[in-house]
């Protein structure tokens, strides 16, 4: 059955409007598609990420849950829904008026263009509808055969896994890892077998290889071997980030498992970049739609209704950083300071305030710049250069933290450097506590060492705790942590029974 | 044709309710039971399963905010402008503490469906009478105002064609006084249910303000339901430690008092109230009764469940009876209570309510049986 249905008619020559604003802002993305769907439809897709097929697990459920909730008691609205695919698909919501539907496509224009060009997301694999349909049909497969509840413990503890990421991958292409992890393969397959006749082509090889895979498939599941060589793994394992990959290669699991596993870190890494680049995405895309619908495709009688819509997204908060307000206006300032010159030194070193504030040097250099910075730049790096003391002040920016003494949040500092500090360490590594494996073969006993780097912030330790013995489900061998608590450095240990400090 | 995502919810449901994947449910949260909060405002319990992941704790990490303010003001509590965020792929992440403008009845109707609460069906017929009119027939006789113009006409045009003075060609029709039709009312008599909520606390030195809490949250959530269930509801509250007294709810709530406990005196009370006020035979009746289980001494216990048995029991459509767990109380009136009457007893629903986080089971165990 189909959920949702190509947009014709009035909608269609609406997007043939809006799209030609944006190529004549010089907007570039892969082909975009648009469909309309009702709520429901919208949820079950939003839950999904956004991919209509995908393996099954109760989170997508939960989240389906809580979105669909959101509706019916009128709390929450999906407008629509953008999938960094090429082509690019959008969703948009049935029941969007007109100049909703208006907004949201010079909204989607924005991502689309942003997913193309934003170097982050280079890398990103672009059929990835195809990519996550295939992992929901192996991942049923493997249910089928191994039983759901088996199957879903498994995904549940690596799940556990799935912020345990290294971002520096990004950059590699989705070719040369599966030739390189094609190459593995063999080399290890080959390994194992011990198998030095050379004689054989390479042809047989590969059929020999495949009928002993069928016959061990047929053979009843058997638990892994317990002589498991852990100490042989240990070598250039320190500093390791990427721990999805390190277990899915070395830990003690079934073909199965650690199939699961490469689907899932695939599936996280494809996000990984979306996480990285919340700011700048929503506020490119809030910074396009609003120039084409003022500019160009706003009707008179819309305004109103325009602006309701565009300052319920742009509502500021006083908990959180809404993205879309702070990257909008981000990418406004660094049009206007590129406009005008007030960058560089003589800017920078200019002490009259009055000339300051005037300043113009008629550049006209700010359209340039933003395209550039959307390109080249992620979340971090686009705050640490762009992220000023004027922006700060005038976006009324501050710094909370919770006082134990009210028991409370509290504003903490409207100084600029720690605000810059804060918004920065938040940010850091797409906003997750950095963690890498010290060593695979800890105290010789074939324990996992992992080290948090702290930065200031300690970890939440009963969720460290749950998630070290999800990591022993998978590693089968005590697994450790070294991360400072209060200020003290400290070794935690799992040890497939309790979870304690251990002398460092 | 459903979408495969319906699985994946009704497995999530099943998860939370902790039929399948037992290890799972404890890191069920959102369990805990929405207060209300000043005006209408209530969050909506929304229960969520949070995969464990190394993440930062809370209170150290602090954050950033936009607005107006000083060093020193508090962020919490301000209801955080709902962003209606547009919905991006892949954005699973980001906090949701929704709060939401809901009326009673939505709430009692989210409440129903989030426990799973039948309709409470009423005791028989003994329901309360009323009579009203309605407008439903048509009379001959009536006051002008009451007249019917288009069955007038219709009588005047039947009368016209059949002595033969109707003119097609001119069609005039003059009513007279016997064509008149009035609309006349006809009595209908209605069923109304009416209930009455008694609570009865113990406010002895035993009961701190956690248990207090506990009681409070438990009666509202309560009282929301039986308040969607029935058109009329009359709440009674009664405090007791060695004496019992009835009170207004604010001091039902606040009130400490210290020294002993005799349980019977409540139920005294309480049946005097019964017996006064309340027809048991026109009266839905609900005893709620929460104290920490301790009594003076087993013959006053005796002499509660003489007063249960003989009184408050035949007319009651339940008792229910909740105990909070309290460090200084000794839990024994349960176990007494359940020695006698067991679980599964129509007409007496035991519950111990262990903290904050039990309240919606007990609720679940009061209301869940649809009496």
């Amino acid at each position: 059955m189909n959920r949702s249905k190509p947009i014709q008619g009035e909608l269609l020559r609406l997007k043939e409007e809006i799209e030609q604003y944006a190529i004549d802002y010089g907007l570039t993305y892969h082909p975009v598609v648009f469909e309309v769907c009702n709520y429901d439809t919208i949820c079950i897709l939003a839950s999904l990420g956004g991919f209509p097929s995908r393996y099954p697990h109760w989170r997508f459920g939960m989240d389906y849950d809580q979105l669909s909730k959101g509706n019916i008691y009128g709390f929450q609205k999906i407008y629509e829904l953008v999938i960094n695919t090429a082509p690019c698909y959008a969703y948009l919501l049935s029941s969007n008026r007109i100049v909703d539907q208006k907004l949201v496509m010079a909204h989607v224009y924005g991502h689309a263009d942003f997913f193309k060009n934003n170097a982050w997301f280079r890398n990103t694999d672009k059929s990835m509808m195809d990519v996550m349909a295939n992992h929901g049909t192996k991942i049923r497969k493997y249910m089928n055969r191994y039983g759901q509840d088996r199957v879903e413990s498994f995904i549940d503890a690596a799940l556990s896994l799935e912020n345990l990421l290294d971002v520096n991958l990004l950059f590699e292409t989705p070719q040369v890892v599966r030739q390189r992890e094609e190459l593995e393969k063999t080399a290890i397959e080959e390994e194992l077998r011990g198998d030095e006749d050379d004689k054989i082509s390479t042809a047989l090889k590969s059929f020999m290889r495949s009928k002993a895979r069928k016959e061990k498939e047929n053979t009843p599941v058997v638990e892994p071997e317990r002589d498991f060589d852990y100490k042989s793994i240990d070598q250039d394992v320190s500093g390791t980030r990427d721990i999805m990959k390190f277990l899915m290669n070395n830990a003690p699991i079934e073909e199965w498992q650690s199939d699961i596993l490469g689907c899932l870190r695939e599936e996280a890494y494809y996000f990984l970049p979306q996480r990285m680049t919340k700011i700048m995405n929503e506020g490119w895309a809030s910074y396009w739609h609003s120039k084409i619908m003022t500019n160009k495709a706003l009707k008179s009688s819309e305004i109103i209704d325009f602006a309701d819509v565009h300052s319920g997204v742009m509502a500021m908060s006083p908990k959180n950083i809404n993205p879309y307000k702070i990257g909008i206006e981000l990418f406004r300032d660094i049009e206007h300071r590129w406009d005008t010159g007030k960058f560089g030194k003589e800017y920078l070193e200019c002490t009259d305030m009055n000339k300051k504030h005037n300043w113009d040097l008629k550049l006209g250099l700010g359209r340039e710049k933003i395209f550039e910075v959307r390109k080249s730049h992620n979340d971090i790096t686009f705050l640490d250069e762009y992220f000023t003391e004027d922006f700060c002040v005038r976006q009324q920016i501050f710094t909370y933290k919770f006082n134990p003494r009210t028991g409370r949040n509290e504003i903490d500092s409207r100084e600029f450097k720690e605000i810059k500090a804060k918004l920065l360490q938040q940010l850091a590594n797409f906003g997750q506590p950095l963690i890498e494996i010290e060593s695979s073969n800890y105290n010789n006993r074939g324990e996992i060492l992992l080290k948090h780097v702290h930065r200031g912030v300690d970890l939440d330790m009963s969720f460290a705790a749950d998630t070290m013995k999800n990591i022993f489900l998978i590693w089968k061998r005590p697994i450790n942590i070294t991360t400072v608590v209060e200020e003290k450095e400290l070794v935690y240990c799992y040890d497939g029974k309790d979870f304690k400090p251990i002398k460092a | 044709m459903n979408h495969p995502v319906k699985q994946d919810h009704s497995r999530f449901r099943k998860i939370i309710k902790g039929r399948i994947r037992d290890n799972l449910k404890k890191y069920v949260s959102g369990g805990e039971m929405p207060i209300s909060k000043g005006g209408k405002t209530f969050k909506v319990p929304m229960p969520q399963i949070e995969t464990p992941r190394f993440k930062f704790g809370d209170k150290q990490q602090g954050g950033s905010g936009q607005g107006e303010g000083e060093p020193g003001d508090p962020v919490d509590g301000q209801p955080g402008e709902g962003q209606p965020g547009e919905g991006e792929a892949g954005e699973g992440e980001g906090n949701k503490e929704l709060e939401v403008e809901l009326s009673i009845d939505e709430l009692a109707a989210i409440l129903g469906d989030e426990l799973e609460l039948p309709k409470i069906e009423p005791k028989g017929k003994k329901s309360l009478e009323s009579i009203t009119n309605k407008y439903t027939s048509i009379g001959t006789v009536g006051p002008n105002s009451l007249r019917h113009y288009k069955r007038s006409f219709r009588e005047a045009l039947k009368r016209q064609v059949a002595s033969g003075t109707y003119d097609a060609s001119n069609p005039v029709i003059i009513p007279q006084k016997s064509d008149m039709r009035y609309r006349a009312a006809s009595p209908v008599i209605t069923h109304e249910n009416s209930a009455v909520v008694i609570y009865m606390m113990d406010v002895s030195g035993s009961m701190g303000d956690e248990q207090k809490e506990v009681v409070r949250t438990e009666s509202f959530w309560i009282n929301l339901w039986l308040k969607s269930q029935y058109k009329d509801i009359e709440i009674r509250y009664i405090i007791h430690d060695a004496t019992a007294k009835e009170v207004e709810e604010e001091v039902f709530f606040k009130t400490r008092e210290s020294g002993g406990t005799l349980i019977s005196s409540a139920f005294k009370l309480c049946r005097d109230i019964i017996e006064s006020d309340y027809n048991s035979s026109e009266w839905n009746i609900y005893p709620f009764h929460f104290s920490d289980g301790d009594n003076w001494s087993t013959d006053d216990t005796k002499l509660c469940l003489d007063i249960l048995d003989n009184d408050i029991i035949p007319n009651s459509n339940v008792f229910c009876y909740g105990q909070v767990e309290s460090r200084y109380g000794s839990g024994q009136f349960y176990k007494d209570l359940n020695t006698k009457y067991g679980a599964e007893n129509e007409d007496v629903i035991l519950s111990k309510i262990k903290n904050k986080d039990a309240i919606l089971d007990s609720i679940k165990e009061f209301l869940g049986k649809g009496k």
